[in-house]
Formats: structure tokens, sequence, C-alpha cells
């Protein structure tokens, strides 16, 4: 993509933007941390609407408010509360929505549902995730946040633990790191929940190579990045399996002794995986993950949407 | 088609001889090539003979019909070695091998159950693009899932 390669555009998989499209989205963001009050009202004549089919805290408030701060009115359909629940499709209710709005925000359950959409609507969609694979705004901010507090993306060595199969976060990550250049990237995950063959085919064709490993203290001291993902229950066929592994995957205090500067991120929620008492310790970068959601998803809509300067 | 082969079936004045079918196929194919427009023809079937090729195949005659192009893509799903041959007056007017099509639209589910293309509510016409030809598979636009000849056989069969 060039250099005007957002304005307008759906943002569906990290996979449709290049290297120099994000670092234009992170030269944006960086901008809005630094020099917060120098921020233009570039959307102020504009409305955002946001369209949540799952359950959402981090994404649909940092897209709320991103919106808000660069000027927007916010829409949202409360699918809950809607003609969803009268069986309306997906389709009719993103016609509905683009005759309300300039820019839709959606997250759905069903893999595809954001690239549906696109098809549908003359509006931008941006995809909040939807089904396994694909919240790019996630991935972006992971690697923003990664670049501030590193300093870089290129050369690190990383470990994505955790549920690399259903966990769209941790896919999206490494569909994210495919566009630089790692230096290692472990995969650590129990049987049932390692990466799908569909997304190995794809980071292969990007010259992407994983390596599985099988305990994440092996590699705890040999990693820059731990990337966590919630392990869920309901993932595992027989519920004894999960109360076996589920003490593999999860960080305290105690297993951060041997990790040098790893820095741990966490798309969270976290549901006991990632214990309290990391929280105080200096590696605990999720916070911080969490807080750039807005500048990142600020820049995306400015970039996307804004009457720009920048 | 040999003339000991061809001994086993009349032959045809004009219509569609797909040859090379993979053994124990003739019956999808024809399941495959349906419609209310070649309903009530002739239609002859080898099952399971020699082939130097293929070592067994069966052979698939129709009387009084040709094959589309995009019939013959279709074929390619489920006989991606066919020959397909169109006789006029008894004489081979055309022969085309099936290449499987770049786009299958409508004609292949997919696996997925979390994918939006399955989901009944959304009316979603299903769209697969080609991955791999030998051996065939697709994948689906909507969620990446790819489908490997057995499922696709499996879906037209």
């Amino acid at each position: 993509m060039s250099r005007d390669a957002w304005s307008g555009k759906d943002v569906l998989s990290i996979l449709d933007f290049s290297r120099q499209d994000l670092e234009q989205l992170f030269a944006v963001a960086d901008d809005f941390v630094e020099r917060p009050d120098s921020v233009e009202k570039s959307l102020s004549d504009r409305i955002v609407a946001t369209a949540f089919f799952e359950p959402s805290t981090r994404t649909r408030l940092s897209f709320s408010t991103a919106a808000i701060k660069l000027g927007a009115k916010v829409i949202d359909l409360s699918p809950e509360a809607s003609s969803v629940m009268k069986g309306e499709s997906l389709p009719d209710t993103i016609r509905m929505l683009e005759s309300y709005s300039d820019l839709i925000v959606m997250r759905h359950p069903s893999e595809g549902a954001a690239l549906l959409a696109s098809e549908v609507g003359r509006v931008p969609i941006v995809n909040g995730g939807d089904g396994s694979q694909h919240h790019p705004s996630q991935a972006m901010l992971d690697l923003f946040t990664i670049k501030r507090l590193k300093g870089r993306i290129d050369g690190l060595r990383y470990a994505v633990l955790g549920d690399v199969r259903y966990a769209r976060s941790a896919t999206s990550f490494l569909y994210g790191l495919s566009k630089y250049s790692p230096r290692v990237v472990y995969l650590v995950s129990p049987e049932g929940l390692r990466i799908k063959s569909e997304v190995k085919a794809t980071l292969d064709g990007f010259n992407l190579e994983t390596q599985q490993v099988e305990d994440i203290e092996k590699v705890l001291d040999k990693v820059d990045v731990v990337y966590m993902t919630r392990i869920q229950k309901e993932r595992f066929p027989d519920p004894n399996e999960y109360e076996r592994v589920k003490g593999s995957y999860k960080i305290t205090k105690s297993t951060l002794a041997n990790a040098k500067d790893a820095i741990v991120m966490h798309p969270l929620p976290r549901t006991g995986e990632l214990a309290y008492d990391v929280d105080s310790l200096p590696n605990a970068a999720y916070m911080e993950q969490a807080r750039m959601g807005v500048p990142v998803r600020m820049a995306l809509l400015h970039l996307v949407l804004g009457d720009r300067k920048r | 088609m040999s003339d000991k082969e061809t001994m086993l079936v009349q032959k045809i004045s004009d219509g569609t001889v797909i040859d090379h079918v993979s053994a124990g196929k003739s019956l999808s194919v024809l399941r495959l090539l349906s419609n209310p427009q070649n309903r009530g023809v002739t239609v002859a079937l080898v099952m399971n003979v020699g082939s130097s090729k293929m070592g067994r195949k069966d052979i698939v005659k129709m009387e009084g019909v040709e094959l589309t192009d995009e019939q013959v893509q279709k074929l390619a799903l489920i006989a991606p070695l066919a020959t397909v041959v169109t006789i006029r007056s008894f004489r081979v007017t055309q022969k085309k091998n099936a290449v499987p099509p770049k786009v299958v639209t409508g004609i292949l589910n997919c696996t997925s159950t979390t994918c939006i293309s399955v989901k009944e509510k959304e009316s979603v016409q299903s769209i697969f693009s080609l991955a791999g030809s030998s051996p065939l598979s697709y994948k689906c636009k909507f969620c990446g899932r790819i489908l490997s000849e057995q499922e696709i056989s499996a879906q037209l069969g």
C-alpha cells in the first residue's frame, strides 16, 4: 500500500497492510502519545458506529474513546437490544448502520464476518475481531507497544504462550510479526490448542518460522517478549485435561525469576493464567499495552477517516 | 478409448463422452452434471475398466448433450484427470481436459462451523479459490479453511 493506503479503506486483517503502512500508523500514534495536546479534531463532522456481536471491554471502549478524542460522535448497536435478536442478518444490519454512520467498527463470532460486511457496506469497516484469526487493531497496538518498550520489533525473540489455535489475538499477533524479521518465534501451547494448519501455511508464505516447544520454562531466559493468551476451559473436550495442563501455561513472579528483561504481554482479560504478583515487576507490559489501545486506534481512525494534515 | 472398450457400449451419434473419470466416480459425475435440461437423455456408464493411464477408470456417455465450459470446470472438482470428448455425427469434434476452476461459487461448503458462510441466517454464497491442483485443494474466501481432494469428493459424491 502507498502513502494513502489507509484513506477510506477497510481494516479487516493486518495481513492486508505492509510494514511501511504499519510504520506510518505507528508514527501517527507516537505523535498522539507524545503530544496529546496537539491532537486535531480530524473527525469532528463524523459519526462512528460500533457493532459488537460478542462481548468486548477494551476494544469497544478504546475505539469509542479514540473516536471521541478525534471529535467524532459515536453510536452503538447493542445486538441484544436490537433487531439482531429478531433474526436480522448481518448484511441487513450493516446496510442500516452505514446509512447512519461514516465508519463501522464491528466484532463478530464468525470468521469472515467483517469481510462479508465490507462487501455489503460502502463505509469503511474496521474489524474489531472476527472468528479465531483476525483482530488487526489488537495486533497493531501489540507491535506498537513492543516498539515503544523495546525500541524495535525486528531481531527480537518471541514466545507466544497459551491458546494459539482459537485466540484471535495470538494469530493476529503472529500475522503482524510476519511483516517483520523476528530472530525466533516459539509457540508454547497444549496439543489441542496448537496453531491451525492454514495459519501455519500463511506464516510459511511470509517466511515466518515458528518453533513448537513444550515448556515455557525452557525458553523464558531466551526471549525478549512473552505474548500470553487465555486458555479457555470450554476448548477442551475433556475437563480433566484442562485441569492437568492449565498450570503449565501460567506466569507468576517466580516463573519469571529467570526471565531477565523479557516483557510480558497479554491482550486481557486474564483469568488466572497471569498472576497478580507479576503486576509489580518491570516485566509487566500488559497495562501499558492496554493503554496503547487508544492512541493506536486514534491513529487508525485518523488515517482511515480523518481530514488529515498529519 | 480402445476398441475393446467401445464394444461395451454402443457408439453415440451426437453427445459427450467423459473419459478418464476416477474409478467409482461416474455416478458423482452424473449427479454434478444433472440439470432440468438434460433430464431424460440417454446415459451410459462404464465402470471400473482397465486404463493404461489410471489403472482403473470410469467412462460416462451422454447422448445429445454437450458440456459448457463451466460444466467442464465443475467436472474437474471430482474428476481432475477427465477428458471431455464432444461427438457430432459419430465424429470427434473437440477434446478438452477438465481444468479445475480458479474460483468455485456456491458448490462447495466450508467445513469450519464458525465460518460466516455456513451460518444459515446470513444466506452467504460460499466462495472457494483454487489452492492446489495435485492433489486438488480449495481455500474458503471467508475463513481460509482448506478443503482437501477427499473432502471435495465427499461433498460432491
